[in-house]
């Protein structure tokens, strides 16, 4: 066996304050207040969720919002049972791509409730195409977990 | 088009937990090795290019100026590349520009990675803003497991058949790495080893999924008039592409993968392939999981979309199949993960010069390397050829 020399442990602790621009500002004040916000693109006409400045695709500024369904389709999702580093929770997680209604690209987040909390369970339960619509925390701090879940829609 | 660039030459370090060296020592390592194969002196290099994955890995953000000793680089210009996964292969790319360009006549290019130094997990997460991804990309196994999902959805292949197709594929790979002495796992599996191994991210399995290796690999890039100098055996550049699509992860499909389509046709084109499956003879894909590596197949025109299971299992992609892909077992087996694309290159090169040993496909004389980075957004391909 090779020998093993010493090791130097060492924390990096970086503060940082990132300025969230007028955009992002205002779809948390919209999660705060229990509504998802996205913008119309005038150009492509997809309405982009979470709202933006501009549109990735035709480079439109877009400075209107609007209120977007708080119901959609499961595009997929991905089950892990392990807690991690910057993890949203305690374990399960079960992450996925939504196409909430009306819109025309993926919003990311998590599933859950409706006993969505083995693999066996989330198998039975969630299929492409699948109806979930989102369940709030109590506490609205205007940040992205404002949304607990999306759950299937019985 | 720029003037002939030929790889003359890699050196890759020996894979897997290397406590046994700093990270400036594994580098040099690497270094040492290249110039030792090709018998080129440092002195001659005009340039060197060096790249990590993200530099937070190792916690150390100018990983190029740390290593400019080991590097042979003081007295020379240097330039520092990175793009997350596919670094290596824009490592390669950022070499082949210098020599391409008639700026540089030999040129240094390195890649390396230490990732058992830290936390790689954690370090995945600083891909990522926090506005919105930090919180859901926490590594790259969600990801993967989400676009396989909608690739098996949107071509209705049945889930057993993507496990088979996928249990298949890294039985083969961990017997092929041990056939190449600088991979890290090598492992005589059996299915049912791997059908019923821990759960990572479903339905991603732990033997779907590539290891955290420290390592590096240094490549040497001449012009056509140093190559015919050095009279070494030279691997030729026939082609490059690369390609990115919108940051968001739910902004574009995944299925039919733009970036990854474009990045092969781009580098074809320049090639002047037609049909890659018959004209290719060995193909280095970048596959830090299973599933994905069967995507790939289908983006490349390896085969159609939807097709590449049944293919696997028939073997066109195994080591005695029509296009051996990933002989040298590939990232599956070894990931350290800014030298991962550039050891795709170095392999690939390796093949079309004859000179990968046991694990050399016969006759090989075009091969594709190929490196993916960020959450699913940019793909990198470069093809080399024996003449
Ligand atoms: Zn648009």
């Amino acid at each position: 066996m090779q020998k093993d020399y010493n090791t130097l442990e060492n924390i990096i602790r970086l503060p940082h304050k990132y300025a969230a621009g007028p955009i992002f500002t205002r779809f948390y004040d919209g999660l705060r207040a229990g509504k998802i916000l996205g913008s119309t693109c005038p150009n492509c006409k997809k309405v982009l969720v979470p709202a933006r400045s501009f549109c990735p695709q035709c480079h439109a500024n877009l400075d209107e919002f609007v209120e977007v369904a708080q119901e959609g389709e499961v595009v997929s999702w991905a089950y892990s049972d392990k807690e991690f580093f910057g993890s949203p929770g305690k374990p399960p997680f079960i992450t996925a791509l939504i196409r909430l209604d009306g819109t025309g690209c993926n919003f990311l987040h998590l599933l859950g409730g409706d006993g969505l909390n083995t693999l066996e369970n989330v198998q039975a339960k969630v299929k492409k195409g699948t109806r979930v619509k989102v369940v709030w925390n109590e506490d609205k701090i205007g940040r992205m977990l404002d949304i607990k879940y999306f759950e299937p829609v019985s | 088009m720029g003037r002939p660039v030929a790889i003359v030459g890699s050196g890759q370090t020996r894979h897997g937990r290397r406590f046994d060296v700093s990270y400036p020592e594994l580098v040099k390592e690497a270094v040492d090795a290249v110039f030792e194969n090709t018998g080129i002196s440092p002195q001659d290099i005009d340039g060197v290019v060096s790249g990590t994955m993200p530099s937070m890995m190792e916690g150390v953000a100018l990983t190029h100026f740390y290593f400019a000793d080991v590097l042979r680089s003081v007295g020379k210009p240097i330039l520092k590349t990175e793009t997350c996964g596919s670094t290596g292969v824009s490592l390669a790319i950022t070499g082949y520009y210098w020599i391409a360009s008639g700026l540089a006549d030999l040129v240094l290019v390195v890649g390396s990675e230490k990732m058992n130094e830290g936390d790689s997990q954690a370090t995945m997460t600083t891909v990522v803003e926090p506005f919105y991804q930090r919180y859901f990309i926490a590594g790259a196994p969600g990801v993967f497991s989400m676009q396989c999902q909608e690739w098996s959805n949107r071509f209705g292949i049945p889930e057993d058949k993507v496990r088979e197709a996928a249990t298949r594929i890294t039985i083969d790979h961990h017997n092929d790495a041990f056939d190449n002495p600088y991979a890290h796992i090598k492992k005589r599996l059996t299915p049912d080893e791997v059908n019923n191994a821990r759960i990572i991210t479903y339905p991603i399995r732990l033997w779907d999924v590539c290891p955290n290796s420290d390592g590096a690999c240094a490549m040497l890039f001449a012009s056509e008039k140093m190559a015919k100098k050095l009279g070494l055996k030279s691997a030729w550049v026939k082609g490059v592409g690369y390609s990115g699509e919108e940051y968001w992860f739910g902004d574009s499909e995944k299925a039919i993968w733009q970036c990854a389509i474009d990045a092969a046709r781009q580098a074809y084109d320049m090639a002047g392939i037609k049909n890659p499956r018959k004209e290719l003879d060995v193909a280095e894909v970048y596959n830090p999981f299973t599933y994905q590596e069967m995507l790939y197949y289908e983006c490349f025109g390896f085969c159609g979309f939807g097709e590449a299971c049944d293919l696997v299992l028939q073997g066109v992609f195994s080591r005695e199949g029509e296009l051996p892909c990933d002989p040298s077992g590939g990232t599956l087996c070894t990931n350290p993960i800014g030298a991962t694309g550039l050891n795709r290159v170095a392999e690939a090169a390796l093949q079309v010069t004859g000179q990968a040993g046991a694990h050399q496909i016969p006759g090989a004389k075009l091969g594709l390397a190929h490196a993916m980075g960020g959450v699913d957004q940019f793909n990198g391909v470069m093809i080399l050829g024996s003449e």
